[in-house]
């Protein structure tokens, strides 16, 4: 098959702590068009899993339709994956998490899956809280049926069909916010040096974490006059933070001047190191974090980096006060009270 | 005139305003019958509304041991004035009108067949009792110790059972039995032998008046479902919060967390992607929903059929088409559940006929999700989900284990000799092992879609390898049809050339009918289906009969449309009875059908008449 990737391995090739090398993170072949930034946001994927050694099959990623819910094919080749269907990715992984709250779960969505046809399972997701990486590739088009505007599409912008669009678009970060996400940031997939903490950061956190990835569409959508192209993103993007993940365990070697730095304690003990722009900004301020990207897009510039986070949360798991168990692994002496139960039961209704 | 005349065979219909409290004293009546060891089948018809509208409560007495709604009402307790006249019209000529008689009756009902059983209960209430709240409850259970009296009904079963309603609360159980015993001595003294209906004890047995969803949801806790996902939706709810309480008193971790995680969706299509992903991930899970459910799940049903993903779903049917009657039944679902999604997708049914089989079918319906690796949808309906049934007591066998299907673990995978395919027939019955996530480092991983796939999982749109995966779905089809619950069949007469098949709450006014024709001199053979697909044994009994009369609760004769599409039998020899008007089926109807199938044909040929329909 044309997708495989040979299996040869230099002897060289460095492992990570868990004694993993990269290739051990890697999947098929990429089946989409040369340069789309979604293989650009898959290699940060396997470069956040890498530097973190993370066990690849104790990964489950879970997508919906679309060309930026086949990446799961690309990556992590030693993990399980749910191709599902079209704006379902959520609930997919609500019941997957909820089998099995040990897994890391990556889901892996675009723009039209989640800010159309999946936007009420994205909300619900995200107002449990439920312990999920949700990506979403946004190319603010169509990309599979050739070029429409999605509803992350900005007013308008202008794509490949050539007809602006004529619609506010969707913040979806924005929305992640006010919906109840407990990690909400903004990468580019043009970007890696930032996208990649971004990702670590999200992996060691409890709850859901939302990463919007501007990642455009080179057949479709990344002209001259549309606001999702690389071109566009380099000269309007803005940086809210830069930021050190220090995972558990490990030496913290950056130091930022006093008072420009934020420290944040991540649930599995890790830590996020802020470098802040200016002083007095509170990452973990979800009010702040809404006025500042409504500030940016009355700028005209899209605000990136990591915008929220309430290192405290609470996932589904521990809203509903679920065993720590993994569910799926109880058997029928876990789970069967047995006859004498019934019949005891029986006599209730006579 | 002449008075009906009947000891425990008799219809008792009460009419009340809906939200009143008037459901735990027609309970308690119902329960009082049932503890006197007749059997009693009680109908709760009641409106889609919370509080005013009308609801009636329709309590058979069967000293026979009849299950099926029969229409007609012998007795009346009438307490709900918007529907009063209608009440009193509807009484059958000879029976009997208990009414609130503190005010007189207008001078519209003028009926001289029926007699009228006048009882003050706002006056007797208002004088014994000054809560406002009490008194609108205990006015309810003021009639019911009335018809203690009026049936001779044994009075200690109903203070009895008073009693141990409140054990906890006795407090509250003595203003309970000081109604019942205004009513009681009211009738006693003012109507003594007025009522010709009467309640003569039997020897009790073991069955338990329970309601169908109750029974399903016990049917999912010992069948070891730990996840939920499930949309509020009339006539399921309860099937989940029975479920959420039972799992609350039987699955708690020492450490106080619960061996369960039952998530409210945001709509029915999250339901069933929850109970995917769960499944999917090795654990048990299923969700509950009524017909607008089954509509929007079915893009889920066509992913797990393909994907090969268990599921189970319990639909307790309502009237549709789509919003329809919420509160009414029907058996209207079985097209839209059989092949539910687009393409070519088709799934399991089971139909189970009484809260016994609620239990027993929704517990096989996990083993039979895993064993085959795709959706099995419980039908049950709102008669049998909502209302109370006599039921054969549970039972679980304790050796029994749950069959989890063809699962590699890791030292299974380990042991594996060869390549692993997830969609790979090794042993011929089309079924394929699966993984489960997270189980092996190296080995058994694999990419589930809702796409085109070859036996490695891998995506395809080679035009042989698609049909090959889509004749192996076909061959695990067949292996379905050996693996689910056998039907129930009943011949007194091999020679007999007439068969009825029925499922399902269709089943006991079919059974009762049967009866029926037997005491006329009539014999028919019958078939009490239990599942889709259907076994060998449903196409032998079909083949052995010239004529099958499928009864059914639907307009569109859809079982009739299931045997013809699925077995080869020609449509000539299927005839319908089809009951669709929300009510259920009663054995007067399927009677009359019969008779009126069965008559032109014996006149013509003159033969017996179970060869001629």
């Amino acid at each position: 098959m044309s997708d495989r990737k040979p299996e040869f391995r230099h002897p060289k090739l460095t492992s990570n702590a868990g004694g993993y090398s990269r290739r051990d993170y890697e999947g098929a072949m990429s089946t989409l068009c040369a340069g789309c930034g979604h293989d650009s946001t898959t290699a940060a994927i396997i470069q956040a899993c890498f530097e973190l050694s993370v066990p690849p099959h104790r990964v489950a990623k879970i997508s919906g339709i679309g060309c930026s819910s086949k990446t799961p094919a690309y990556f992590l080749g030693k993990s399980h994956g749910f191709n599902s269907v079209h704006g379902r990715m959520p609930s997919v992984a609500t019941g997957a998490n909820m089998a099995n709250r040990d897994l890391l779960y990556i889901g892996i969505s675009g723009d039209g899956d989640t800010a159309s046809i999946g936007m009420g399972q994205f909300g619900h997701a995200l107002r449990r809280n439920l312990n999920l990486n949700y990506i979403c590739m946004n190319n603010g088009c169509y990309g599979l049926t050739k070029g429409q505007d999605s509803a992350t599409a900005d007013l308008g912008s202008i794509g490949k069909r050539g007809a602006p669009n004529l619609y506010n678009s969707i913040d979806l970060c924005e929305l992640a916010i006010e919906l109840g996400a407990s990690y909400v940031a903004r990468g580019f997939s043009g970007d890696k040096a930032q996208l990649v903490p971004l990702f670590k950061g999200a992996f060691a956190h409890n709850g859901l974490a939302f990463i919007d990835v501007i990642s455009p569409c080179v057949t479709f959508n990344n002209t001259n006059t549309s606001t999702k192209s690389y071109h566009y993103v380099r000269e309007h993007s803005e940086a809210t933070n830069t930021f050190d993940f220090v995972p558990l365990q490990q030496e913290i070697l950056t130091h930022y001047q006093e008072g420009s730095s934020q420290e944040i304690t991540m649930h599995d003990g890790s830590m996020i190191l802020l470098h802040k722009g200016e002083p007095g900004r509170d990452v973990t301020n979800r009010l702040q974090a809404v006025t500042r990207l409504e500030a940016e897009k009355e700028r005209g510039r899209l605000l990136t980096g990591l915008l929220y986070v309430n290192p405290a949360s609470r996932d589904t798991h521990d809203i509903i006060n679920s065993c720590q168990r993994p569910l799926n692994s109880l058997v029928d002496a876990d789970l069967c009270p047995g006859n004498a139960a019934l019949q005891e039961l029986n006599a209730t209704f006579r | 005139m002449n008075r009906i005349e009947r000891v425990n065979d008799f219809v008792v219909r009460f009419a009340n305003v809906n939200g009143s409290g008037s459901a735990s004293a027609n309970n308690l009546f119902a329960r009082a019958i049932y503890r006197a060891g007749v059997a009693v089948s009680p109908k709760n018809i009641f409106p889609s509304n919370i509080q005013g509208l009308p609801t009636w409560y329709e309590v058979r007495v069967s000293g026979d041991g009849h299950l099926g709604r029969r229409a007609g009402v012998d007795l009346a307790v009438a307490v709900n004035g918007q529907t009063l006249l209608r009440d009193y019209r509807e009484v059958l000529p000879g029976g009997y009108f208990l009414y609130d008689s503190t005010r007189a009756l207008p001078d519209e009902f003028d009926r001289d067949d029926i007699t009228l059983l006048g009882i003050p209960l706002t006056t007797l209430c208002n004088e014994a009792f000054s809560n406002p709240k009490l008194r609108q409850l205990l006015k309810n259970i003021i009639y019911v110790g009335a018809l203690a009296s009026l049936l001779d009904l044994d009075f200690t079963i109903l203070t009895e059972a008073i009693t141990s309603q409140f054990t906890k609360k006795p407090k509250l159980a003595e203003p309970n039995i000081l109604a019942l015993e205004l009513g009681y001595n009211f009738a006693r003294e003012h109507h003594p032998g007025r009522c010709l209906l009467s309640i003569r004890r039997q020897p009790r047995d073991e069955r338990i008046l329970i309601d169908g969803n109750s029974a399903t949801a016990l049917g999912a806790l010992y069948a070891g479902a730990t996840v939920a996902g499930w949309y509020p939706i009339t006539p399921s709810t309860s099937v989940i919060e029975a479920f959420e309480r039972y799992a609350g008193r039987f699955r708690r971790e020492e450490e106080g967390t619960r061996k369960v995680a039952i998530l409210q969706a945001e709509d029915e299509l999250a339901a069933l992607g929850i109970v995917i992903g769960a499944s999917w991930n090795g654990a048990r899970a299923f969700t509950a929903t009524s017909g607008p459910g089954i509509s929007l799940m079915s893009e889920f049903f066509g992913l797990a059929y393909f994907a090969e993903i268990p599921a189970v779903v319990i639909d307790v049917q309502r009237v549709g088409p789509s919003t329809g009657m919420p509160t009414r039944t029907q058996q209207a679902d079985l097209l839209a559940c059989a092949y539910a999604s687009h393409g070519d997708s088709k799934h399991l049914l089971l139909f189970p006929s009484d809260p016994k089989e609620c239990f027993d079918l929704t517990a096989d319906a996990f083993d039979l999700a895993e064993r085959l690796q795709t959706p099995v949808i419980v039908m049950s309906d709102l008669d049998l989900g909502m209302n109370e049934h006599l039921s054969p007591p549970l039972h679980w066998e304790d050796s029994r284990r749950y069959d989890r299907g063809k699962v590699l673990h890791a030292d299974d995978l380990d042991r594996l000799p060869g390549k692993w395919g997830r969609y790979l027939d090794v042993d011929g019955d089309g079924i394929c092992y699966r993984t489960l996530p997270g189980s092996h480092p190296e080995k058994g991983v694999y990419f589930t879609r809702g796409t085109s796939h070859n036996e490695y999982s891998g995506y395809t749109e080679e035009s042989p390898i698609y049909q090959a995966g889509m004749e192996r779905l076909q061959r695990k089809w067949q292996t379905a049809r050996t693996l689910v619950p056998p039907p129930e069949i009943d011949t007194p007469d091999d020679d007999c050339r007439l068969g009825l098949l029925f499922f399902g709450t269709t089943s006991h006014a079919a059974r009762e009918s049967i009866s029926r024709l037997a005491a006329a001199g009539v014999r028919v053979n019958s078939l009490r289906l239990k599942a889709f697909p259907f076994s060998d044994q449903v196409i032998e009994f079909i083949n052995r009969h010239r004529q099958i009369i499928v009864i059914e609760q639907n307009r569109d004769a859809q079982l009739r449309t299931l045997l013809l599409a699925e077995t080869g039998v020609t449509a000539d020899r299927l005839q319908s009875i089809l009951h669709f008007d929300g009510l259920p089926i009663t054995a007067d109807f399927i009677s009359e059908r019969i008779q009126a199938l069965l008559e032109p044909s014996t006149a013509a040929a003159g033969d017996t008449q179970g060869e001629q329909v």
